[in-house]
């Protein structure tokens, strides 16, 4: 299973990657795995308002339909419009092609960062 | 696979024709008449009977297999129920008839709505709601209209996640906003996790009870007091109204809402659609948000009432789906109360009959006791990288009808079996030989084969990844 060193995790199954005051949200290879072939995703919207897991996204797949969490609270700056023509890159590469968005954070949010699990601790969890 | 009627067209010319000799006139300009051919296809009399009866024989239904589709309650709908369903005397009635004319159906419907308190504990039913989900949608909107009522201002409703899809669905719909409640392992509430979430902003809980693994929530006063104490109401799933009729009423639980699904546990077809009639049953505080009209019995009469000033208004057209009323009330009517109690008892100890068979060798996430139905995981006794889905495939070569399969949404792998009560010990014993033979032998021996599944039904295993994906919606000329 494969579970990248410099990523922060959920418990939801979500990775997260932290540059500056931006986090880009991809669900884990562990999921898509679990999840199956996705077939549908639907993004938020840019700018919106996401807060700390709370449903943000919705990926389906041929098993069933699945919310998911924003790691961190803040606002909408990117979301990936490949996946929605082409949902397989989330099978397929789901910590690069398959990313789903980016979610601008302020510094007061940024405490809720150190909640977010290590590749170690994610590990442990699956 | 059987040809569509436009493949099976004769060349020839060799087909049935039907000739219109009316000439008619509807003035139709010359310029917008049709010049070419209408394109229908022209098929042999003997062929298009053998089309027919060989899609016939193709009918994968309750009357040739064993449907053991947990949730469902795929049970025998005994067929003098159809033919009462049929009868000319309700057949030729309209809808729009004067209710005087129509005195017959208005008792039956009278009646329905008593014998359905009687069963669940309530006070008052709409037999409106055409199927279990809007059932629940029609209950939300009466929780609603009731917190309008006392002016109060209460946005959300608790769901637990072993809940139904159409649960957070159908309070979405009602424009609620939903707050999803972790259950134990085993699907049910946790009383101090309840509370947590238990806000003065909560109009209701939603649950099912049994809950969807088959256990029944014992913690269930605790639960109502709870709730009420926090001035929200109780809502209750009749999703598996099967595992209690004549043993407990939802009403007596404390529940203040309902729906039973009359096409599940009261005698009537179901699966691939409908009709189906989902009733909504309420506490006597809620009568007046009911939707109209209201069947009431005045002076030996049978009345329509449409003058409930509080009602939330129609939610079907007429009266609900009448045919589905019919065959519930004669079911009811044919099993009497103690029937319906055996009926129960006997859905429940079917369970736990395939159950403790089971137990053993495929892991049971809910504990070794159940109510109608259970749920197996059978992921630690997989072996080969077998799925539940290709199990679920494979059961299919041996002729029977998969069970539902990852549902509960908090199961690995989940496999859900419901037996109901009108399968004898015999089918039983080989459902439970079968599936012990796919998941403990062939997904060890034989993986591929199972991954294959199914190999000898009409089509083989569908791409379901790209027909969700890319679906052909219409048939096209190939």
């Amino acid at each position: 299973m494969n579970i990248p060193e410099d990523l922060k995790f959920t418990k939801t199954h979500e990775w997260v990657k932290i540059e500056g005051n931006k986090a880009t949200v991809g669900i884990t290879d562990f999921a898509q795995h679990e999840i199956t072939d996705v077939v549908h995703v639907e993004l938020p919207e840019i700018s919106k308002g996401v807060i700390k897991a709370q449903p943000a996204a919705v990926i389906e797949s041929v098993k069933s339909a699945f919310d998911i969490y924003s790691p961190v609270t803040g606002k909408i700056s990117a979301v990936n419009e490949e996946v929605l023509g082409s949902p397989e890159l989330i099978n397929q590469d789901p910590y690069g092609k398959g990313f789903l968005f980016t979610v601008e954070f302020t510094e007061t949010e940024n405490n809720e960062l150190t909640a977010l699990l290590s590749a170690e601790d994610y590990k442990k969890l699956i | 696979m059987e040809k569509l009627l436009n493949e099976l067209s004769s060349q020839s010319g060799f087909a049935y024709d039907i000739k219109c000799d009316v000439e008619a006139d509807f003035s139709i300009p010359e310029n917008l008449k049709r010049k070419s051919d209408l394109g229908l296809p022209g098929i042999a009399e003997n062929d298009l009977l053998r089309h027919f009866t060989n899609l016939s024989r193709k009918n994968y239904a309750l009357s040739t297999v064993f449907y053991p589709l947990g949730s469902c309650t795929m049970k025998y709908n005994p067929l003098i129920n159809e033919r009462i369903a049929k009868y000319d005397a309700f057949n030729s009635i309209h809808p729009c008839q004067p209710a005087e004319t129509m005195q017959g159906i208005l008792e039956i419907m009278h009646g329905l709505e008593k014998d359905l308190c009687e069963i669940s504990g309530m006070d008052n039913f709409s037999l409106q709601p055409a199927a279990g989900a809007h059932g629940e949608f029609t209950g939300l909107l009466i929780i609603a209209a009731h917190f309008r009522s006392i002016k109060q201002k209460r946005t959300k409703i608790i769901v637990p996640d072993s809940a139904h899809g159409t649960n957070p669905a159908s309070a979405a719909f009602a424009g609620f906003e939903i707050v999803p409640l972790k259950s134990e392992p085993d699907g049910s509430i946790d009383v101090s996790k309840l509370k947590e979430v238990l806000t003065n902003e909560v109009a209701a809980i939603m649950l099912t009870v049994p809950n969807t693994l088959g256990v029944f929530e014992s913690k269930m006063r605790e639960i109502a007091k709870a709730v009420h104490e926090n001035g929200s109401l109780l809502y209750y799933d009749g999703a598996n109204l099967n595992a209690l009729m004549g043993f407990a009423r939802p009403g007596d639980l404390g529940f203040d809402v309902m729906h039973i699904n009359l096409h599940k546990t009261f005698s009537t077809p179901h699966g691939g659609g409908g009709p189906g009639s989902g009733p909504v049953g309420v506490k006597s505080f809620l009568e007046r948000f009911l939707p109209v009209p209201r069947v009431e019995k005045k002076n030996k009469k049978y009345v329509l009432n449409y003058k409930k000033t509080k009602s939330i208004g129609a939610v079907k057209s007429f009266f609900g789906n009448f045919p589905v009323i019919l065959r519930a009330y004669a079911y009811i009517k044919a099993l009497g109360g103690n029937g319906l109690k055996n009926a129960s008892a006997q859905a429940v100890l079917n369970a736990n009959y395939m159950l403790a068979k089971f137990k053993d060798k495929i892991n049971v996430p809910a504990g070794t006791r159940c109510m109608h139905e259970f749920v197996l995981s059978p992921k630690a006794a997989l072996g080969g990288g077998v799925r539940t889905l290709d199990v679920a495939k494979r059961l299919l070569d041996y002729g029977y009808y998969a069970p539902t399969v990852y549902f509960p949404l908090i199961v690995e792998e989940a496999v859900m079996i419901e037996p109901t009560e009108t399968e004898s010990k015999e089918t039983l014993d080989k459902f439970i030989e079968t599936l012990n033979k796919i998941i403990l032998e062939e997904s060890v021996n034989e993986p591929q084969k199972v991954k294959d599944a199914p190999s000898n039904t009409p089509v083989t295993r569908l791409n379901e990844v790209e027909a969700a994906r890319n679906p052909i919606l219409k048939w096209k000329n190939r």
